[in-house]
């Protein structure tokens, strides 16, 4: 299992992609599939940076591990507010141009492309598993 | 992620190469938002070299076709990869923004 915790700040986006990026290529993801993953991951990840931490600073935590040699598990962790983004309706994609929204695309994304996705609240933090079958 | 603008006959081109991230897009948004005080309106975004969107690109390109459906502009997209491709439909951003299977094809359109 490798882990990467840092700060829950934008800037801090390229490393955590290119933390997952050599994780999912170690575990034979490519191309398309391994493009997939990084859409997951910064997905669940901005929206950490953009509300987890309302009133100051805070830190994520994303591990990716192989289990079982089926299933690639990624976990993010953060210690902010209570999130639970799965638990909130998919948004509308037949809206016209002028009432779309981009609220909760990205975890309509992270639905779609995952294999399986949970969230618990755990120790006081959200925890995000996405699984990806190899 | 780098933009190249051209200015052909019947539109404006912009090529797209790299990744439209939550870091990257609002430089895109930015930059067609110069186009379009210039008085440019009708575009073609050439995406065969974009190898990654996520929502945040998606949220800069919607911001752009709303600032020129205001001008009767048109952006209109062409050459898209397969990932790139997969997240419009996903979204369904495919029956709002028009699709092309290349840009020749988009110009032909303007």
């Amino acid at each position: 299992m490798k882990s990467l915790k840092l700060a829950a700040i934008i800037e801090n986006l390229d490393q955590f992609i290119s933390f997952v990026h050599t994780c999912s290529g170690e575990c034979g993801f490519e191309g398309k599939r391994a493009m997939e993953i990084e859409l997951a991951v910064e997905e669940a990840l901005v929206n950490i940076f953009n509300y987890a931490y309302p009133e100051g600073e805070g830190e994520v935590e994303m591990q990716c591990a192989l289990k079982n040699g089926k299933q690639y598990v990624i976990e993010i962790r953060d210690e902010g507010i209570l999130f639970d983004g799965l638990s909130r309706p998919d948004p509308d994609t037949t809206a016209d141009i002028g009432d779309r929204q981009i609220g909760g695309l990205g975890i309509f994304f992270i639905k779609k492309v995952a294999n399986e996705v949970r969230y618990s609240r755990t120790d006081g933090m959200n925890v995000l598993t996405i699984v990806f079958l190899v | 992620m780098e933009l190249s603008v051209k200015n052909e006959e019947k539109g404006t081109l912009v090529s797209v190469t790299g990744r439209m991230d939550a870091v990257t897009s609002p430089e895109f948004e930015k930059e067609l938002g110069r186009l379009i005080d210039e008085g440019h309106v009708n575009f073609v975004i050439d995406l065969a070299e974009l190898d990654y969107i996520s929502s945040s690109g998606l949220r800069s390109v919607l911001a752009t076709a709303k600032k020129l459906k205001g001008k009767s502009g048109k952006i209109l997209l062409a050459s898209l990869q397969a990932v790139v491709k997969e997240v419009f439909e996903i979204s369904g951003f495919s029956t709002i923004i028009p699709i092309y299977e290349s840009v020749e094809e988009a110009m032909a359109t303007l």
